[in-house]
């Protein structure tokens, strides 16, 4: 596996705040890779580093084998960011907002095709400030790969959509994954970093207190199940027997029977408290 | 800080392909600049008539002559006015970067390939663009309703050029470090329209230079703008203006070494003060 993002040691101190207390991380060419962590915990401050936004105190940290704290505009163009909020280019269209930006790059892909990928043809002719929110968003992210990146940076990308409109969203995500774009995705939806993430981390108090596949992380996988019925609920790590045992005794059908492991959400709420 | 040596970096591609040129890239800002100005219908409207309504209420207001000069009052504005619309870079990128910078405009292209010289040329070539428009239309008027007469030197048309030309790059120059200014893009307006109305009344685009105390000419003095007005009073009012000049002349030297000195120092402001960030994003 090659390396797309390498971090040693990286700190960053805000007046008497350390945002950032000494994170390593490694994320391989391919991966989508979930960055969680509630806010204030050093998460942005993190991604911004390696965007190449913000300078570091101290550690190593490589991008696409550059340092992004001295950022080139070779470098530049094999990196693609989705800003978490953006209330520019209003008054240009879709089309030509796409376009203005493939000129910026050595090798853009085909802003037509691009908008297409977004799902945006039918508002190509429209102006950025007609459309709703969500279609800015994909305006966004037509605007983070026009220049073909072989890394995507994704803030929060999805804060304020409807489901249905998440759902399509992710689906473009998935698409860009398999072409093979390495993607560093932050979210609060968990059930987001679940969707898209081959592996996660979080994020708090400037540490990564958790690393993993999004189905293992923080012992999901060997975590007691909690098996509930009319009448009463129980915790174990057999439940398939507790279920059976509980058919026996009602002769069949159980009444409101739910088998439930940890989600996602209870492990995180877990680690980002402990 | 060290460089990473225990894992091999993704490799970079052997020839990695030619980058679009800086100067095309400022042309495709401009482009791109101009065609969303323009989009902006009341902004439009309001910068072009702005100078056209003052041009129109103070040349009817004060029709007389001026004594001993064969010059009418709106013939001072006319120059006067051509003056401010020289300096409208200044209100124009002060006010239009710190809203780029506010709505995150900055904040995204940064993080695309495109060299900020190129964002700079695009708003400079812009800016050029609509002072040129608003001086045209200026003279288009002044010569149909207001007894203009051009100049028909082409001494003066030079001289016309470099004020005009010295005059943008050092008022966009200024406006550019003046733009670091505002905390936000909302207050941009008021932060930075002030100044600029206060320095038209002190330095003679609405009041003639010599009615004014000479406490307040000699603060007009460190800006650009009063010596613009002063070159192009001595473009459009020649040799029969001479005598409105407190200097009794139009001191063209100084107006170039001043010009000149903007040009410098605000290029040096920019280099020194220039954020791509807004405050609050540390």
């Amino acid at each position: 596996m090659t390396t797309a993002v390498k971090v040693r040691g990286l700190t960053k101190r805000y007046g008497d705040v350390q945002a950032v207390g000494g994170i390593d991380l490694d994320i391989g060419a391919g991966e989508v890779f979930a960055i969680l962590g509630p806010n204030g915990a050093g998460k942005s401050t993190t991604v911004e580093i390696l965007e190449g936004y913000r300078r570091r105190d101290s550690g190593e940290v490589s991008v696409l084998g550059t340092d992004p704290g001295r950022p080139t505009r070779e470098w530049r163009s094999r990196v693609g960011i989705v800003l978490q909020t953006a209330g520019d280019v209003g008054t240009m269209t879709v089309r030509e907002t796409v376009r203005h930006f493939a000129g910026y790059y050595p090798l853009p892909r085909d802003p037509d095709e691009v908008i297409e990928r977004v799902g945006l043809t039918e508002k190509t002719g429209k102006r950025v400030s007609e459309l709703s929110g969500g279609q800015r968003r994909r305006v966004d992210v037509a605007l983070g790969v026009i220049g073909g990146p072989e890394l995507l940076f994704l803030d929060e990308p999805t804060t304020g959509f409807d489901p249905e409109a998440r759902r399509r969203f992710w689906e473009l995500i998935q698409g860009l994954a398999h072409q093979g774009t390495t993607i560093v995705l932050t979210t609060h939806y968990l059930d987001e970093a679940e969707a898209l993430a081959d592996r996660v981390a979080v994020i708090a108090r400037g540490r990564i207190v958790a690393e993993g596949e999004p189905s293992t992380l923080g012992g999901r996988a060997t975590a007691k199940a909690t098996v509930r019925w009319a009448g009463g609920s129980v915790e174990t790590g057999t439940p398939t027997r507790t279920v059976m045992e509980l058919t026996r005794r009602f002769d069949g059908e159980v009444p409101e029977l739910t088998v439930t492991r940890p989600s996602l959400e209870d492990v995180y709420l877990n680690l980002i408290e402990s | 800080m060290t460089q990473i040596t225990t894992t091999p970096p993704v490799s970079v591609p052997a020839a990695s392909p030619a980058m679009p040129s800086t100067l095309k890239l400022g042309l495709s800002r401009a482009a791109a600049e101009t065609r969303m100005f323009f989009r902006q219908r009341d902004a439009v409207i309001f910068t072009f008539s702005f100078p056209i309504i003052l041009l129109a209420i103070f040349g009817s207001i004060f029709s007389d002559g001026l004594e001993g000069t064969g010059l009418t009052v709106s013939q001072l504005y006319v120059a006067g006015l051509i003056g401010s619309a020289t300096m409208t870079g200044f209100q124009n990128l002060g006010i239009g970067i710190a809203m780029d910078r506010d709505d995150g405009t900055l904040r995204r292209l940064a993080g695309t390939p495109l060299p900020p010289v190129a964002y700079f040329t695009g708003k400079a070539l812009n800016t050029l663009f609509i002072s040129s428009v608003q001086v045209a239309i200026l003279l288009a008027i002044g010569v149909a309703l207001f007894d203009l007469d051009l100049p028909s030197a082409v001494s003066d048309w030079l001289t016309f050029a470099w004020v005009f030309v010295l005059g943008v790059l050092g008022s966009s120059l200024l406006g550019i470090a003046v733009s670091s200014l505002p905390r936000s893009g909302k207050s941009a307006s008021a932060v930075i329209a002030m100044p600029f109305v206060v320095l038209q009344f002190i330095s003679g685009v609405f009041i003639p230079v010599r009615e004014l105390p000479e406490w307040l000419t000699q603060i007009a003095a460190i800006f650009p703008l009063k010596w613009m007005c002063q070159g192009f009073r001595a473009v459009f009012l020649g040799e029969g203006g001479v005598t409105l000049e407190p200097a009794n002349s139009y001191e063209l030297g100084r107006v170039a070494l001043v010009l000149g000195a903007w040009v410098i120092g605000g290029l040096v402001l920019c280099l020194t003060t220039f954020r791509w960030k807004s405050r609050s994003d540390g």
